[in-house]
């Protein structure tokens, strides 16, 4: 079905930079910055803004007619200055826009020459650079890129310590309530975890007296410089390439061991991060844990026949998409249509991974589509249930299907930040949510009106 | 004021009775101050967006279509076209070879599948740079088709929001002109700078029928091609907003002689005001009465109600933080109806004589600021000691964050806050943020007491 159109009509992905402003957002510290027009930023943080209800700063080089003439790099170091004045950051990520890439600003020359100019040795905040056209891949090689660029930049410059028994963990583009579990887990088995980036607390901030210029939290400079030094490192997402890959960048310079697993949702993905987390600690599992993976089965044993042969749609970024196809596979619903704007080319194998052995048929895999595609397929495919983000609700409200909204952007409920996805948790909230959605529709439809169900 | 303000900026923001009043405006943005600001893209297509018969096919890479798909609560009487998100999603290779293939493809793929009224095409930042004739590609299409494509030179670099406004009339003045207009009353008027959102252009236009007039056409609110065609066959035009279509009722006048008055539909005064100005016009006896009567009745209803939420919103103080500058005027009087204290007000693009304005009809020690930024903003609301905050998406978080009231005045609203009962709404919302409890709970607050 891909590739039938040459328009793109409601588009299942976002663009490149907006990832990058996204995990930039998740450094202790750090602020963002776009170099490219004003609109660009602004934009952007209208629609994180509508998802997280947090503030999100994003600078702009703002860049003009005439600057996309001469070269934006004198507006880009004035607007590095301004940064450095007004938030006193310890880091700016630097993400390109399709503008500043193709009039062919050398932006890491730029930042050089910069660093020469107005930062003495060891002063001033580290700059870090992503190269971010928007017409090149999606808001997810934009996030696994600032990702990677971050740890080449301030743990790639060190040498390796001797091994550290701490863990890092490069967990993709998950909710703050996700983040806020791995934090949990690193308690529990007493495993000191580096998360990059951390969003728990940047984009899910309590209530404040004082107005910060940066919001507090995000991965600590010094625990990312220590990254090196750990003893291992967890990535998920299959669909990621050794390029954009983290861990790869770890294990290729510093001999890091790279664990490259699928995102821990559902059970068996699960599993598998609490074996890895078993093996690193030396230390089991932890009884509480033990009884929320129990209790999930319990209740999956109580919900099977109202999940089992329903058709799914899922769609959204390729590794959520997988993860969550791998749940529904294994609660005995069937997944009929995998759908992703991304192009990583590894969708198909993923899907195929985590379908294998508990699925007749595999599902439906589609890359690169937009929602025109997603809904022309879901009216053949006539799902039970839609699950994924909420741009999906003009096809679950045409087709009057429930959507069970997960990942980002969630811009029509309250509490997107607060969706738990992975771990034995997550996937007993996702299994509640989803049967009760399936339930609901079957009460609402009754002439009967049940009160049993 | 104990405010910390980039030296650049220190021109753009007054406070008034502190020296004479001077404020500088229409400048760019300063690079790394975190503007509140747009582009020119954004402008056009804050313009454009509410036709909704047309089709709006956003030329370039994805991100600058899917931020705007169906972002605003422009409603529409028939078709939702304006609701889709349309984009030639240019990629690496379109970028290097050049993309009028892919667009004049886009645009007759997606003429057949929805056979709009006419087409839009909206340049952004790449396709000035890689220099595709839209223009070239715009006129092929339209003989192979039939179907009216009109460019719109929105290239986001090229100057800020009012530019594309320029741009979006620019698109507006190539359909006005080309429908018939027999049989369109002497008392007839097309409404310019109206976005129906909520609904609101339905609420006006009810009231001037009810005054007698005819309504020709709605730009761009419930926007129709075929009416927009024939906007040339109105007598006068009745211009909202600071200037988003100011520059079409010029070029009208200009061409087919057609004069143009200006108005608000926020607030009591306004909103009587621009009615009343408008019977004024046409010097009309019936329609004059129809006015008054019309007033009369509204404000009847309307007082009794807003009686009850001054009792508890007396006192009180508002910040003011909006796009462009016209909506602050009719808030600032809103406010004061509601018995409340305009403290701060500011906007992104307002003009040096709106700034003036400004200056004239806010109190001693009130803020006034050009194109501000979050950092400033959160710094005023916490000095000046604000109850509510008015503004858009992003002046919500810095309100809420810092455990202040909102009252969203955006593009995505659902509720409509112009007419009479938009006041009411208006009053409505400003008292269920204000009177929340959930204040007695936040850290400003437990500081305070």
């Amino acid at each position: 079905m891909s590739g039938e159109y040459v328009s793109t009509t409601n588009a299942c992905k976002l663009c490149t930079p907006i990832g990058a402003c996204l995990a930039f957002r998740g450094i202790e510290g750090a602020v963002p910055f776009l170099h490219g027009s004003q609109g660009c930023a602004t934009y952007m943080r209208r629609y994180i803004i509508s998802h997280f209800g947090e503030p999100i700063d994003i600078a702009s080089s703002s860049l003009g007619e005439k600057h996309a003439v001469f070269g934006g790099g004198p507006n880009l170091k004035q607007g590095i200055i301004n940064v450095i004045k007004k938030y006193r950051p310890s880091l700016i990520g630097i993400a390109t826009t399709c503008l500043t890439e193709t009039i062919g600003d050398d932006v890491p020359m730029i930042m050089d020459e910069f660093k020469r100019e107005f930062l003495h040795e060891g002063l001033g905040p580290i700059l870090v650079h992503a190269s971010t056209p928007s017409y090149q891949g999606t808001h997810m090689e934009g996030f696994r890129l600032a990702t990677r660029v971050a740890v080449e930049t301030v743990a790639g410059s060190r040498p390796r310590e001797v091994a550290k028994k701490g863990l890092n963990v490069f967990p993709g583009f998950l909710s703050p309530q996700d983040i806020r579990y791995l934090k949990e887990l690193s308690r529990d088995f007493e495993l000191p975890m580096t998360i990059l980036p951390d969003i728990s607390q940047t984009l899910d901030a309590p209530i404040l007296r004082e107005y910060p210029k940066i919001p507090r939290g995000g991965t600590s400079i010094e625990s990312i410089q220590g990254m090196a030094s750990n003893c291992a490192s967890v990535e998920f997402g299959f669909t990621v390439t050794d390029e954009l890959s983290s861990a790869h960048f770890l294990e290729e310079r510093f001999k890091v061991k790279a664990f490259r697993m699928g995102t821990p949702i559902g059970i068996r993905e699960s599993d598998r991060f609490f074996a890895i987390l078993e093996a690193i600690s030396g230390r089991p599992t932890p009884p509480w844990h033990k009884d929320e993976r129990d209790r999930l089965i319990d209740s999956m044993v109580d919900g099977h026949k109202y999940m089992f042969g329903k058709k799914v749609v899922v769609y959204g970024e390729e590794d959520l998409v997988t993860g969550i196809t791998s749940f529904l596979a294994e609660i005995g619903a069937r997944p009929v249509l995998c759908a992703t704007g991304g192009k990583s080319g590894g969708l198909k194998e993923a899907i195929k991974k985590v379908t294998d052995g508990i699925l007749d048929t595999m599902p439906h895999v589609v890359e690169d589509c937009d929602f025109w595609e997603i809904e022309g397929l879901s009216k053949e495919l006539c799902p039970d249930l839609i699950m994924g983000h909420s741009k999906g609700y003009k096809i679950a409200r045409a087709l009057d299907v429930p959507l069970v909204r997960i990942g980002f952007p969630i811009h029509d409920r309250l509490g997107g930040q607060r969706i738990l996805h992975i771990g034995y948790r997550g996937a007993q909230m996702l299994f509640d949510r989803v049967v009760n959605a399936i339930i609901g529709k079957r009460q609402r439809d009754s002439v009967v009106g049940y009160g049993y169900f | 004021m104990n405010v910390n303000i980039l030296e650049e900026r220190t021109g753009q923001v007054y406070e008034k009775g502190q020296g004479p009043f001077s404020l500088k405006c229409n400048l760019d943005s300063l690079p790394g101050a975190v503007s509140q600001r747009a582009c020119v893209f954004c402008g056009s297509r804050v313009v454009l967006y509410p036709i909704t018969d047309a089709l709006h096919l956003v030329h370039g890479p994805i991100g600058c279509a899917v931020y705007t798909w169906d972002i605003r609560g422009a409603l529409s009487s028939n078709r939702e076209l304006h609701r889709l998100s349309f984009s030639t999603d240019l990629r690496e290779r379109d970028v290097i070879f050049g993309g009028e293939e892919k667009l004049e493809a886009s645009l007759l793929e997606l003429i057949e599948r929805y056979m709009p009224s006419a087409a839009f095409v909206y340049s952004t930042c790449i396709v000035g740079i890689i220099g595709d004739d839209i223009q070239a590609v715009c006129k092929r299409v339209s003989q192979k088709t039939g179907v009216k494509c009109i460019p719109v030179q929105s290239e986001g670099f090229k100057g800020n929001k009012r530019a594309g406004y320029e741009a979006a009339c620019n698109a507006l003045i190539e359909l006005v002109g080309s429908g018939p207009i027999d049989g369109i009353s002497p008392f007839s008027i097309n409404i310019l700078g109206d976005f129906n959102l909520a609904g609101e252009i339905w609420i006006i236009k009810d009231y001037y029928r009810r005054m007698g007039i005819e309504v020709v056409s709605t730009i761009t609110g419930d926007g129709k091609v075929k009416e927009i065609q024939r906007a040339h066959g109105a007598r006068l035009n009745v211009v909202q907003c600071s200037g988003a279509t100011l520059s079409l009722a010029k070029m009208m006048e200009e061409r087919y002689g057609i004069p143009y008055i200006r108005v608000s539909y926020f607030g009591v005064d306004d909103m009587a005001d621009a009615l009343y100005r408008v019977a004024d016009h046409f010097k009309d006896k019936r329609i004059m009465e129809n006015t008054r009567s019309l007033i009369k009745e509204e404000l009847d209803s309307l007082y009794p109600a807003l009686k009850e939420f001054r009792k508890d919103l007396k006192g009180k103080r508002a910040a003011i933080y909006v796009g462009g500058a016209f909506k602050a005027f009719s808030l600032i009087k809103a406010f004061r109806l509601l018995g409340m204290k305009v403290v701060l007000v500011g906007s992104q693009t307002g003009t040096r004589e709106d700034y003036e304005e400004l200056e004239a009809v806010t109190d001693p020690g009130t803020v006034i600021v050009d194109d501000s930024n979050p950092l400033e903003l959160s710094e005023f609301l916490k000095e000046k000691d604000v109850d509510i905050f008015v503004g858009g998406v992003k002046e919500r978080p810095i309100a809420y964050k810092l455990g202040i009231g909102f009252c969203d005045h955006n593009h995505e609203r659902k509720e409509a806050l112009e007419g009479f009962i938009g006041m009411y709404n208006f009053a409505k919302e400003v008292h269920a943020t204000v009177m929340s409890p959930v204040w007695r709970f936040v850290p400003r607050k437990e500081m305070r007491s």
